[in-house]
């Protein structure tokens, strides 16, 4: 319908996706149009053999196994963490934590550094659109503690509103801020908040969940000194996350939690702590799964970081015009109005159809987006709505997904007329 | 194959599209409960005026889906000048029609006959079984019901 508005993509999209095994299938007699890739990626197939074949020839646990094939378990674990560490510019390896999910990531340093180094008069900074994920942990933090949180507020433009940055900063010892939005799409800018943090004498943790997936990462140019995010979102497998620290840090940071594998020597009466970073790693860790997000990585990486964010940015371009174009009024999209500011996170509000029951009627059409409040209920607070409908963008998604998601928006007249 | 059809019934449109016994009541005399949906930020606050073991009166503040709303308004007249026990067994009566999949899990299920005449229109919320996310949206309301009615039972001078 929309043929004079063809993009032009960098992706191979139609190669890609009959890479993902799942995009071939049907729903309700309807083909797949999977458009939740914010809250969790579909898994190509390169990935699926890599977890198969490890666990068929090569899987036993890791750590101090003597025999053949605990050594290639070993070596594949490790090489994962090396993999990890070349894709998101880490110096070293050393600096690589493998955790649960970058929940679990930023809990660990909550627990480990914020435990030792925040108390009574202290402050930190967080932001107004941050996932639950990076409130709740300080929220925790605080009630023992009793330091104070503040919060850069979200402004029209649903962009970061910076006007009180130097005040707000002042005096705290940590900024903890998402470097995108996961309802609006918005790209922070951790660089510019990373110098001000330091000027302030203070760190800073980048949640970059939503970054890591779908644009270059580099920690180093971003002056970071944590960085978390989630490998079932950069379609590797759920249940292994990341956390990458400055090794100084990693290294006075006390142990997060305890068990076999983050110790060096265990005593009747103390224990002393296995070098960085398995000083963080307590028990058996996601070995398959790290395998499965290193074949994730090598195909990120195959098809070139920075020909994905292309792809994303015209994909996004494709559909704010497609959807404002053909839904006019009707249609509300939350988050900067410019691709090039923002990821391909498209939180809608349409006509006024609930977005629980936009997406029963979606569903119908086998196109999947998420309605809720997107674990972050202070941005829903901020934008004045109790729940979002929201479609995201990734490689395997072209313009017919987005003109699939059109179509099928246009049959919720059926019921809410 | 579950259609839409049968979530979308015409009678649950008309209730969300014009909900009835909207608003709030003077708390107190009236008792006022508040029930969330974590899972996808709906939200309800129920007003019940009971006297004399009747509810005299019921208003409600919502906002959510069609489903939850819907439910919200057809609680509210099905519950209206009706006597506190045949409140709270018409609302055994609708979880009990809500959780048809859930009770054939527990060994000794409790059966609570389901008489459709009693439900009226809130049979028509039936099909919303067929859709198990949307449960939690139909029964929002009638979990706050019930609070609000254990607080009037408790509030009541003895
Ligand atoms: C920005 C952001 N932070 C944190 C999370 C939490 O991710 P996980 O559940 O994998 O820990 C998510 C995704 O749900 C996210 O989008």
């Amino acid at each position: 319908m929309s043929a004079d508005h063809r993009i032009c993509d960098p992706l191979d999209v139609a190669t890609i996706k009959a890479d993902f095994p799942i995009l071939a299938r049907q729903v309700h007699g309807r083909r797949l149009v999977y458009l939740d890739s914010a809250a969790s990626s579909q898994k190509p197939r390169q990935v699926l053999d890599a977890m198969q074949d490890f666990s068929v020839t090569s899987y036993a646990n890791v750590h101090r196994g003597v025999y053949s094939i605990a050594v290639e378990a070993d070596e594949g674990f490790e090489a994962a963490r090396d993999a990890v560490a070349r894709f998101i510019g880490a110096p070293s390896s050393r600096s690589v934590v493998f955790t649960k999910n970058v929940t679990e990531a930023i809990n660990l340093v909550a627990h480990s550094w914020g435990r030792s180094n925040l108390g009574a008069g202290d402050s930190i900074l967080l932001t107004e659109m941050e996932h639950h994920a990076n409130i709740v942990p300080w929220l925790m933090l605080a009630e023992e503690k009793g330091f104070e949180i503040r919060y850069l507020p979200v402004a029209d433009d649903h962009t970061l509103d910076l006007t009180d940055l130097d005040r707000l900063i002042d005096g705290v010892k940590l900024v903890s801020v998402t470097a995108m939005s996961n309802v609006l799409g918005t790209l922070n800018p951790i660089e510019r908040l990373a110098a001000a943090a330091h000027a302030a004498g203070a760190l800073i943790l980048v949640d970059a969940a939503q970054w890591v997936p779908h644009l270059p990462t580099d920690v180093v140019a971003w002056d970071a000194d944590f960085v978390g995010f989630t490998g079932h979102k950069l379609l590797g497998p759920s249940g292994i996350g990341v956390l990458w620290a400055r090794e100084e840090l990693l290294e006075a940071m006390p142990a997060f939690l305890g068990g076999g594998a983050m110790i060096r020597d265990v005593r009747l009466d103390g224990w002393t702590p296995n070098e960085i970073p398995w000083k963080f790693e307590a028990g058996t860790p996601p070995i398959t799964e790290a395998v499965g997000l290193h074949a994730a990585i090598d195909y990120l990486t195959g098809l070139g970081m920075e020909a994905v964010r292309k792809h994303e940015v015209a994909l996004t371009g494709y559909a704010l015009r497609t959807l404002n174009e053909r839904f006019g009024d009707d249609i509300t999209i939350h988050g900067p109005s410019e691709p090039a500011q923002r990821g391909g996170v498209l939180s809608l509000a349409f006509r006024d159809v609930h977005p629980h029951d936009l997406s029963q009627i979606l569903d119908q059409h086998g196109v999947c987006v998420r309605a809720g409040h997107h674990c972050a209920k202070p941005l829903m607070r901020r934008l004045g709505v109790g729940a979002t409908a929201r479609a995201s963008l990734y490689v395997y998604n072209d313009e017919s997904d987005v003109d699939a998601l059109a179509d099928a928006l246009e049959a919720t007249s059926t019921f809410f007329g | 194959m579950a259609g839409l059809e049968d979530l979308y019934r015409e009678i649950i449109l008309d209730h969300y599209r014009s909900p009835r016994n909207r608003g709030a009541l003077e708390v107190p005399p009236a008792v006022r409960s508040e029930g969330f949906n974590p899972l996808c930020g709906d939200e309800i606050t129920v007003y019940l005026a009971v006297a004399d073991g009747v509810v005299e009166d019921v208003k409600i503040e919502a906002q959510g889906c069609s489903i939850s709303q819907s439910s919200a308004s057809m609680l509210s007249m099905a519950v209206k000048g009706k006597p506190v026990d045949e409140v709270r067994d018409i609302s055994r009566q609708f979880l009990a029609m809500m959780h048809t999949h859930e009770s054939s899990l527990e060994g000794d299920d409790e059966q609570v006959a389901v008489d459709e005449k009693a439900l009226g229109d809130l049979a028509a919320l039936q099909g919303v079984v067929k859709f198990p996310p949307r449960i939690k949206c139909a029964t929002l309301a009638w979990y706050t019901l019930g609070q609000g009615l254990d607080e009037a039972a408790g509030a009541a001078p003895t």
